[in-house]
């Protein structure tokens, strides 16, 4: 080992305890204020690569070979308790998600100060006194009173940020990063990373920054390790990845993050009438409005974008035009007809016409039917075809969205995230629609994959003249694919147009925002914006929890039950779908859904 | 050993077998048993010997012949009871999940004025209405337990139907059996059937229960519950007549048991406390 | 918070009135003429006139299940038809007996419920853990009449260490009605530990998967203090519950074991009165039964909200 390394992983191995390989053979070294980059796909192993280098691995893993030499101390081979003594101490954890990484009946100081006490580092006393002034390198409001808080009177970016007081707290020599930032607004994003940047450079602390955008690391790392189904790619300093990368899946990762940084359509030359015209349209649960008078059109073969980040509305902008969320005022016309509010009162002929594609496929297919089913359903309810024209019609899909036939028999269960999302597709297709709405239909896959989806639904464009509403956070995405776009801000529509227009300026300020959020390539990235950017720390933006998509679905679900108006859940439910600005509530919701369903199921003795 | 695909443990192979052979007596019944269901074979509370392996009753019956006969009445009417609770708890459940609105509001309601006190009472209150009998037993059980079906279809239905699968079958225009039938049901199949199991155990454990209290099966049928009632005589002597149907339910609701808890135990994740420290 | 459980006992009150509403309904107006099934087929209609305008049976079902439910509310029950004795003179005591028993049983079952559900979940999956889940997996199975004659065997006619029946009046002394009710206690502690254990088991278990007990670990902190600072307080609400819960069913279990000891106690009651047809005595004891297991119900809501950590700091 060399003498200025710090933390040193060799041939590591982690298995699940049926004996699956998720790290095969991986070897890191980490010199002293040395910041290494793992970047990959879901499953690629990175967490928990992070989590082992701590000698730690969840429930159902086990590390199952190889050397952990932390300091000069092999942890695997030293005792429990020594390996105890080094967590927190020597090594400390920022985790992805602050609001549940943070025990909700403890004070945030108790928390920040829990660490140096136990080790023996400092007197609570000091041990308050440091964490006050980490507060206030980490630009904290009220860094002096905040930690007399609990997780949930703190918004999701600032808890980020006392997380990385507690983590600092005992001065470590290294620190594992797990995407955190990965669950910030695009906005947000901005702050938490150059102060953590920031911080680490400060103390020298060597680190081990995980995260599955390659940009963000670009910004923090000094080199940068590929890492694919639990095993290494290619390892590099963060400039030759990013310029020469010599193994072809590295090229893919970055040629896909290239493309999508400066690429905008044109608008199609063929003005004809709107096909789905949106006029004044507000709505929203319970008594708040989330999208308020919004209008726009759509043209035949058109792609219209609505960007936005987490609670902008713009998901409901898609349950009110498909009619799953009756429209309060205004109007939607489809061909020229005008759309009845609610979804019971449409004729089938319309609901034919308007097809959907989620967010997530994995939910948004039957796991008991095959494809044959899924997809056939809609030929034989829309068409009365024949059980024998049904099945040619699902081979004739399949193929259009690049599936073979004989996938037909299978369930989803035996798909991949890719494959499932283009039997959406496929399902959708299969209504011969007039307007699809694609609401995020990338932001659940890896990005190869996205890119994939993406180049099929153009083709689809051009070949089927089929319009589409594109919802995104992305802006990646929106330059590649849309011909105009809708950006959205606490419900309103604020600026629309022509993609290239709304990409280049005049901006309007939110829009500029928003785009300069949005790391890109270069190394210097994020210095330049900061640079040119010099108020925006301490604005204190909207944060989010790690799982706004599944609180905000379980509020829905709540508020719609009847029985349940006026419980406590009821009440948490409202506040996550009507408060759009603080989101951060929608973590706390779900913990209060869990507890209470905890308390219901009890009930039943 | 495994079965459909899972390794089962130890216990949950006995609790296999326990099912399997209460189910093998209650049906093969007179073909296995002894002697008649009513005929005396000794006098009252004679010991067990070689002709009568766990002795006589109160009145001389042989007690293994009434145990098997008993087992066909009591695991039938518990099984009767549980498939009736189901059909009921299943389709109010998934209707109201599915419906939502005012109709969920009104089974719901209904439902949790029924589970605000406890099912015994209600059943004692029931049963006094309506007088004993079979069809009553079995129609009243089976209401109150619907009860507590109810609560977990519509919770998984609940559950399901925010699912994006079943958000496109209704903005395809599907109609309520479809989405109830097609999409919720076939993925509410597994947890409602480990509940199966459960409730069956309870609704066998209620009506033995009844009976004991001499509320449950009537007179000329041979059924657990009430054989221990008439046993219980003898317990103060020392003759543990009364204890063998007692067994007998034990024995059964621990199989069951055993084997629901395997298979909710299949999906259950390891927990935090099982980490490697 | 302090609106939010004010609703929750107006919910409870809400609950009490209808279910009060609907056993007058179930006892008195669905059977019919209840005179006639007293008194049988030999009443000459002048016996049963006078007997019904004696029970009050030729006023309006509104008016009756008013009167009714006023008396309630004053601890006025009416009269039991089979000995005409005041109902709440019978029902008192008993009550006072089936409390002690309850209470008795939950002294016995709460330390050691509790106890090992939490050493069993944090020990999840190793001996300590996997042992008491078979153990109280038979518990749960077992009825009350098995166990309880099971200990009448071995521990009162085998042996003779405690009587068998665990009859009490108003004047035995503490002592001894302590050892009275010993066998029946156990009997419902080892019924309501098993269900209590596993509760509180899964309610540990389940904040020991979250994400900040996760933290903790990684904090560096000895498994006993995750437990006990991060774990356990969160866990408390839901515990709590679970024993609210328990403790309704123990009121409730006594029924069946009350018979088996031929206590003295509100089930007994019941039971008599079911097997004679009693109803003013049935509905009293229906009405008991629902006001104790509704308040504990509502005992444990309101006690899961006031200890909800956000709902006990407001931002």
């Amino acid at each position: 080992m060399a003498d200025d390394s710090i933390l040193e992983l060799q041939k590591l191995k982690v298995e699940t305890i049926t004996g699956r390989v998720l790290v095969d053979d991986v070897d890191v070294t980490l010199k002293r204020g040395e910041i290494l980059g793992l970047i990959g796909e879901s499953g690629a192993g990175k967490s928990t690569i992070g989590l082992a280098s701590m000698a730690y691995a969840r429930a159902g893993m086990r590390i199952t070979g190889g050397r952990i030499t932390l300091d000069g101390t092999e942890l695997r081979a030293s005792t429990a308790s020594a390996r105890r003594h080094m967590r927190g101490k020597s090594i400390a954890y920022i985790a992805q998600s602050a609001a549940a990484s943070f025990n909700p009946s403890m004070t945030l100081m108790d928390q920040v100060c829990e660490a140096p006490v136990t080790h023996g580092v400092m007197s609570r006393a000091d041990a308050e006194v440091y964490a006050k002034q980490l507060f206030r390198k980490l630009q904290l409001p009220n860094p002096d009173t905040i930690g007399e808080r609990y997780p949930h009177q703190v918004s999701g970016g600032q808890l980020q940020r006392v997380m990385a007081a507690m983590a600092m707290s005992c001065r470590p020599d290294v620190i594992v990063l797990d995407e955190p930032t990965t669950a910030l607004d695009v906005t947000t994003q901005i702050e938490v990373l150059s102060l953590l940047r920031d911080l680490i450079r400060e103390f020298g602390t060597a680190g081990l920054y995980i995260t599955h955008d390659l940009a963000v690391v670009a910004q923090i790392a000094h080199r940068i390790m590929v890492l694919r189904h639990g095993k290494m790619i290619e390892m590099g300093e963060t400039k030759q990845i990013l310029e020469q990368p010599k193994t072809e899946y590295a090229r893919a990762l970055v040629n896909e993050r290239r493309e999508a940084e400066h690429l905008a359509l044109g608008i199609p030359d063929k003005v004809v009438q709107p096909i789905l015209r949106v006029a004044n349209v507000t709505a929203g649960y319970g008594p708040t409005a989330i999208v308020k008078n919004v209008s726009f059109d759509l043209a035949k073969g058109e792609t219209l974008a609505v960007v936005g980040e987490s609670g902008s509305g713009k998901s409901t902008v898609a349950r009110i035009i498909t009619g799953l969320l009756p429209r309060w005022e205004g109007e939607i016309d489809l061909s020229g007809k005008s759309l009845p509010a609610a979804l019971a009162s449409r004729a089938p002929d319309t609901l034919r016409r308007l097809q959907m594609v989620h967010q997530m496929p994995d939910v948004a297919l039957n796991p008991r039917q095959t494809l044959e089913q899924i997809i056939g359903r809609p030929v034989s309810f829309f068409f009365n075809a024949l059980t024998k024209d049904v099945r040619t019609r699902v081979h004739e899909l399949l193929a259009l969205v690049g599936l073979p036939e004989d996938f037909a028999t299978r369930r989803p269960g035996q798909l991949s995230g890719g494959q499932k999302q283009r039997v959406c597709i496929a399902r959708a297709l299969a209504a011969n629609p007039e307007v699809i709405i694609c609401d995020e239909p990338t932001s659940a896959l890896d990005p190869l994959v996205a890119e994939g989806v993406l180049k099929l639904l153009k083709r689809l464009q051009d070949e089927l003249g089929i319009a589409y509403i594109f919802i995104t956070h992305d802006l990646g995405t929106v330059r590649r694919i849309a011909h105009r776009t809708a950006v959205m801000l606490k419900g309103e529509i604020i600026a629309q147009g022509p993609t290239a227009e709304i990409f280049s300026p005049p901006f309007h300020p939110y829009t500029e925002k928003l785009i300069t959020s949005v790391p890109e390539m270069h190394t210097t990235w994020l210095d330049e914006i900061l640079a040119g950017r010099s108020s925006v720390l301490g604005s204190g933006g909207p944060a989010i929890p790690d799982s706004v998509l599944q609180a905000r679905a379980a509020a829905r679900r709540v508020v719609a039950d009847p029985t349940k108006k006026d419980s406590v859940e009821w009440l948490a439910a409202m506040q996550v779908l009507s408060d759009g600005q603080k989101p951060e509530q929608a973590g706390s919701f779900n913990d209060l859904e869990t507890e209470l369903q905890n308390v219901k199921g009890l009930t039943e003795i | 050993m495994t079965i459909f695909g899972q390794k089962a443990p130890a216990t949950a192979l006995v609790g296999l077998l326990i099912i399997l052979l209460n189910v093998l007596v209650a049906v093969a019944g007179p073909m296995v048993a002894p002697y008649g269901e009513t005929q005396v074979v000794g006098g009252g509370w004679d010991p067990s010997s070689a002709t009568t392996w766990f002795g006589t009753d109160q009145i001389g019956r042989d007690m293994l012949t009434r145990l098997i006969y008993g087992a066909r009445m009591t695991i039938g009417i518990a099984f009767v009871t549980t498939i009736l609770s189901f059909f009921i708890g299943i389709t109010l459940g998934l209707v109201a999940a599915v419906l939502g609105k005012w109709v969920d509001v009104v089974i719901s309601r209904l439902v949790d004025v029924v589970l605000s006190i406890p099912l015994l009472i209600w059943a004692l209150m029931i049963l006094n209405v309506l007088g004993q009998s079979l069809t009553s037993l079995v129609l009243t059980i089976a209401f109150l337990d619907s009860t507590r079906v109810f609560r977990l279809s519509r919770a998984l239905g609940i559950n399901l139907v925010a699912l994006d699968f079943v958000e496109v079958a209704r903005m395809r225009g599907e109609g309520l059996w479809w989405i109830i039938g097609r999409e919720v049901l076939p993925n509410a199949a597994a947890p409602l059937m480990s509940e199966f199991g459960l409730r069956f155990c309870f609704n066998f454990l209620f009506i033995a229960a009844l009976s004991f209290l001499g509320l449950g099966v009537p007179l000329p049928y041979a059924d657990w519950g009430g054989m221990v009632k008439d046993n219980v005589g003898g317990i103060s002597f020392g003759l543990p007549a009364a204890l063998y149907p007692a067994a007998a339910i034990a024995i059964l609701t621990v199989g069951i048991n055993l084997v629901v808890d395997w298979f909710l135990s299949i999906d259950a994740r390891p927990s935090g406390a099982q980490a490697e420290m | 918070m302090i609106r939010l459980i004010l609703m929750r006992i107006g919910l409870g009150l809400l609950t009490l009135f209808v279910v009060s509403a609907v056993i007058f309904l179930l006892t008195q107006i669905l059977p019919g003429d209840v005179a006639s099934s007293v008194l049988g087929q030999n009443a000459t209609p002048e016996n049963l006139a006078a007997f019904r305008h004696e029970l009050g049976l030729d006023q309006p079902a509104l008016s009756r299940y008013l009167t009714w439910l006023w008396g309630v509310l004053h601890g006025d029950f009416g009269v039991a038809l089979t000995n005409k004795r005041d109902i709440i003179q019978e029902l008192a005591p008993r009550f006072r007996n089936t409390l002690f028993l309850a209470g008795y049983a939950a002294l016995l079952a709460l330390p050691i419920s509790v106890g090992f559900g939490i050493l069993a979940a944090v020990r999840e999956g190793r001996l300590t853990d996997r042992v008491a889940n078979i153990l109280a997996l038979i518990c749960i199975s077992m009825p009350e009449f098995f166990v309880g004659y099971l200990l009448i065997l071995n521990f009162s006619v085998n042996h003779e260490y405690f009587p068998s029946l665990a009859t009490v009046s108003s004047d035995t002394p503490f002592g001894e009605r302590v050892w009275a009710v010993t066998l029946p206690a156990i009997t419902m502690t080892l019924l309501v530990t098993a269900h209590m254990l596993r509760m509180t088991r899964n309610s540990v278990l389940a904040i020991m998967s979250t994400p900040y007990v996760e933290m903790a670990f990684l904090k560096g902190l000895t498994r006993g203090r995750v437990v006990t600072r991060h774990a356990l307080p969160n866990a408390a609400s839901p515990i709590i519950s679970v024993i609210a819960l328990n403790l309704a069913y123990l009121v409730v279990g006594v029924v069946v074991v009350e018979n088996v000891f031929t206590y003295p106690g509100v089930g007994q009651y019941m039971i008599d009165a079911v097997t004679k047809r009693d109803v003013p005595v049935i509905e009293a004891c229906g009405i008991v039964f629902a006001s104790v297991f509704i308040t504990l119900n509502t005992l444990a809501d309101v006690l899961a909200i006031v200890l909800n950590p956000r709902l006990r700091h407001p931002r």
